[in-house]
């Protein structure tokens, strides 16, 4: 089976998308972009709800017209196919398995269609696949919401499609199943070799499963980039509060010194490599992720090139593995850090007076003309 | 799928497709006509050559003609005025005793009943729409008989001389009163009112009376303030599908009542049936049809707009 | 003693349900009972001695079955042409966005609104100055006429409950628009249509007084045979039927919900 589809995945699915855009009358869910995947990634579209993403993942489907653009499916141009001309197949949202049929002609739902008369050894197999064979002739509702989502994979992957879309596949799954079904969608990936377009709101998954991401924001696309790209060197505010969490001082540019720019942030200097710094212009946020940040109390002494900030501890507290304070900075900013709970110095308390500091090379740039708190949730709408 | 996984290496485009899908703003249109074409044809048109059939004057041997003739509507209002109360009065009776009759019903099976009993209880409720209303309106004439237990419990309670005494039976008999009338469309259209009851009951989770009576509020308060404010669309199409039928019935005044009992549907049945004054009838059909189209719609603002708890 | 008004207290409502039950059984039970009456006169009211005379031979009353055979096909040929009808409304209502969307749920929402006898009188009318002559058809052009909102509103609010995404899917897995339409479309409305259609079927039987004003002299409804029979004198047929109806009716439903019930468990 899995060889298969290794051979149709050779057919070629890459998906190039060009210019492509959607309007609602008078509102613009997606503004043109162009975006290409790759043949045999596994490629991850996140943002918030309300972003385009799922709408960009349709037009791809054909369940929704593009108002500009083409979309091209391994070299071949789709935009004028209807849904079942296209070589796509998609893992709906809540799945949208079919209640009336059982199993085994849900899955056989699309071979059926296209005239295969004996189905039932493919059938029989890819039900082997996803470990629901002894499920043939349940129907949806008397399933699992994890078995759910396996059939509408199968459903799916019989079809030999040349790409996989995947529409928030897991967001209906609790926190544990959704974890155990990450890694089994990225094994069933590796396997068939299979084009898979993943549309997520948690960014979480998106860097567990994806090797591309692109963060989309208001109908475009802000950065594109491997998960660990993204996360260390986010390219905009939204970014730097999406995808985990970040800390953003607004400074001034100094001067700079070799490779490195200074920055003075209410006074405080500071140091970023100028290659981190995703602006030229002379007003920047500074970022810094919380974990890069090491917590010591006010007393200690700190070694010279690093940066550093003083501040007030707000709060503290234990999670286990670490221990998340909040800072209130004499630059101004609550400033979050996370620290390893390895040798905990007990001094540090809420009221404590204390200093951060990181290697310059951890910091971030970007423009300070946009929102600081983009991305985070908490932004004015 | 075969053409496309086969034919379609990357450099060879076979762009067979259509370059436009077809726009399919046509198919809402085509699947309306004939329906829409149906009831513009047999209601609507009707409905306004009614209104023009009012007008008219003739009759059956010579033929009618629009004659702006507006007499006829006051002559009817004149001839029917107490029929027009009758119909109004009994069925506002009606309505008012079918939702004192059909809450306690419906509410006991939306949360009373088990899952068994709830099925029974539906299907008793709607499997007497299957025998002919007639045969069962008529039924009644035997129930409320001159010499038939319910005359006969009431006598001995002495509840008639009280009803004779209030106009709502006369002579001692239940039969062929005002109170026989309403009972007959109470019961005709007790159905029409526990169904949207129950379907808007059903839906209220059971838990919202855990949490009334959590926040202090006893079993009465409970209903007041939580289960009628939200049943409330239920029984606004409860008493409208009670009221509207009712107010234009004639089977029961016909069948149970005397001839001072007669409604609007009495007349105008008989002036279209019998006299075959087609213009005095399409003129009582219009003028009930527009009273009780205003008065939905005084009540439907009422209960959409104002709180009535 | 006080147990018992401390039982009655808390079961009140219960207590009113059942009442109100019996209130809408008794009629039934009524009739039942006088199908075994043997009537002194012409009128079934008063009750005389049992007899299963009118069971044994239930068409032995002139025309009876006649317009019980007649009532069965225009209710049969009324739900068929309200239910294709009213689905296709339907389906423009609840899938479609076009221009005159609040004009058409008004036309369908106000022959549900208005007293039966305006209708009647109104589309009798109409008949009249048309010169076509009352009978078979017109009672049918009437019966499928008043049907259809019922089966719109049916057939409507269980499309809205789809989900529109299994559409969709059985689309991405190469269902062209009619197959999806005859596979999964239709099969999911199914029940919203049956009920329609059942309904139909009940208000059409059932209909007296729309078919009153729009029937010719030959074609007499078994309702309307009712009427003219409790003018001139009933049969004891007549509750036959009526029986027989009600005893029907209550066995298709237990048994329609058995097999539902039994399918259940078994998928």
């Amino acid at each position: 089976m899995t060889e298969q589809l290794r051979d149709t995945a050779a057919a070629g699915g890459d998906v190039r998308l060009t210019g492509i855009s959607k309007t609602y009358g008078a509102s613009t869910a997606v503004h043109p972009l162009d975006l290409t995947v790759p043949q045999g990634s596994f490629f991850a579209l996140l943002g918030a709800s309300g972003c385009g993403k799922t709408t960009t993942l349709r037009m791809i489907a054909g369940l929704e017209e593009p108002s500009s653009g083409t979309v091209l499916i391994g070299g071949q141009d789709v935009t004028a196919l209807p849904p079942y001309r296209r070589p796509v197949n998609t893992v709906f949202q809540s799945y949208a398995l079919f209640p009336h049929l059982d199993i085994f002609e849900n899955v056989a739902f699309g071979l059926r269609r296209r005239g295969k008369k004996d189905v039932r050894k493919q059938v029989e197999e890819m039900l082997e696949l996803v470990e629901l064979g002894a499920m043939a002739r349940r129907k949806p509702h008397q399933l699992s919401g994890g078995q759910q989502q396996r059939v509408a994979v199968a459903r799916a992957l019989i079809n030999h499609p040349q790409v996989l879309l995947l529409d928030e596949p897991l967001g209906a799954l609790d926190l544990k199943l959704r974890r155990q079904m990450q890694l089994e969608l990225k094994r069933i990936q590796t396997e068939v070799g299979i084009t898979f377009v993943h549309v997520t709101h948690d960014q979480e998954e998106a860097m567990t499963m994806a090797d591309t991401i692109a963060v989309m924001n208001g109908g475009r696309i802000e950065q594109l980039g491997a998960p660990a790209d993204l996360y260390e060197n986010p390219a905009t505010t939204f970014v730097a509060n999406f995808l985990g969490q970040s800390n953003l001082i607004p400074a001034e540019v100094t001067g700079r010194s070799g490779d490195e720019l200074q920055l003075s942030a209410s006074g405080v200097r500071l140091a970023l490599p100028k290659a981190r710094c995703a602006t030229e212009a002379t007003r920047v946020h500074l970022g810094v992720r919380p974990e890069k940040i090491t917590i010591a109390h006010a007393c200690t002494e700190v070694a010279e090139g690093r940066n550093r900030v003083a501040g007030t501890v707000v709060d503290s507290s234990f999670i286990g593995v670490s221990t998340q304070y909040v800072v209130r900075a004499e630059t101004g900013q609550e400033l979050a850090v996370f620290e390893q709970n390895m040798d905990r110095d007990v001094r540090i308390a809420a009221g404590a007076p204390v200093v951060l500091h990181w290697n310059p090379a951890h910091s971030f740039g970007m423009d300070a003309t946009q929102a600081i708190d983009a991305g985070t949730g908490e932004e004015a709408a | 799928m075969t053409t496309t996984t086969e034919a379609a290496p990357p450099e060879v485009v076979p762009l067979t497709a259509p370059a436009k899908r077809p726009r399919r703003k046509l198919t809402p249109y085509w699947l309306l006509l004939p329906g829409i074409a149906w009831l513009v044809v047999f209601f609507a048109v009707p409905m306004i050559y009614q209104g023009s059939t009012s007008l008219q004057t003739g009759s059956l041997e010579e033929g009618f003609k629009v004659t702006w003739h507006f007499a006829t509507y006051w002559d009817a209002l004149v001839e029917y005025k107490w029929h027009f109360v009758r119909s109004f009065s009994y069925a506002a009776t009606a309505t008012v005793l079918c939702l004192a009759i059909g809450y306690p019903l419906a509410y006991t099976i939306a949360f009373k009943a088990s899952k068994r009993w709830r099925n029974v209880i539906l299907i008793l409720v709607i499997a007497p729409f299957f025998t002919s209303f007639l045969i069962r309106t008529l039924a009644w004439k035997t129930i409320l008989s001159d010499g038939g237990p319910v005359v006969g419990a009431l006598n001995t309670l002495h509840l008639l001389d009280i009803s004779d005494a209030l106009g709502l039976t006369s002579g001692h008999r239940v039969l062929a009163t005002p109170l026989a009338v309403v009972c007959g469309l109470t019961y005709n259209f007790l159905p029409f009112m526990i169904l949207p009851l129950y379907t808007s009951l059903e839906r209220i989770d059971p838990r919202l009376h855990e949490a009334a009576g959590d926040l202090y509020a006893r079993p009465f308060t409970t209903f007041r303030k939580v289960t009628f404010p939200i049943s409330l669309p239920g029984v606004v199409a409860g008493t409208l599908l009670t009221f509207i039928p009712a107010s234009g019935d004639y089977i029961n005044a016909q069948l149970l009542g005397s001839p001072s009992e007669q409604m609007v549907g009495n007349g105008i049945q008989k002036q279209f049936l019998n006299v075959l004054d087609y213009p005095t009838a399409a003129a009582l059909s219009f003028i009930l049809m527009a009273l009780i189209l205003g008065m939905v719609t005084v009540y439907m603002k009422k209960a959409g707009t104002e709180d009535l708890v | 003693m006080t147990r018992l008004i401390g039982w009655v207290r808390r079961n009140l409502v219960v207590l009113a349900g059942i009442i109100a039950l019996a209130y809408l059984v008794l009629p039934n039970l009524v009739v039942l009972a006088f199908s075994f009456n043997k009537p002194a006169g012409k009128f079934n009211y008063e009750w005389q001695q049992f007899s299963t005379d009118a069971w044994t031979d239930p068409c032995g009353v002139a025309d009876m079955c006649g317009s019980l055979t007649l009532s069965l096909k225009i209710a049969a040929l009324a739900t068929l042409g309200a239910t294709v009808l009213g689905t296709m409304v339907a389906f423009a209502l609840a899938r479609y966005r076009f221009s005159g969307r609040a004009a058409t749920t008004a036309l369908i929402f106000l022959p549900m609104a208005m007293p039966e006898v305006v209708m009647a009188a109104s589309l009798g009318t109409l008949f009249l100055n048309m010169r076509i002559p009352f009978g078979f058809t017109t009672i049918l052009i009437a019966h499928i006429m008043f049907c259809l909102s019922f089966v719109v509103t049916a057939v409507k609010a269980r499309v809205m409950s789809m989900d529109p995404r299994l559409e969709q899917a059985a689309q991405d897995l190469y269902a062209t628009p009619v197959q999806t339409f005859l596979r999964i479309t239709l099969p999911l409305a199914a029940p919203g249509i049956a009920a329609g259609a059942l309904l139909s079927f009940a208000l059409s039987f059932d209909d007296f007084i729309i078919t009153q004003f729009n029937s010719g002299p030959t074609t007499v409804t078994f309702p309307m045979f009712v009427w003219g029979a409790s003018q001139r004198g009933i049969p004891v047929q007549v509750n036959v039927i009526g029986t027989a109806m009600f005893l029907a009716a209550v066995v298709l439903t237990v048994v329609g919900q058995t097999i539902g019930n039994r399918r259940k468990a078994r998928a």
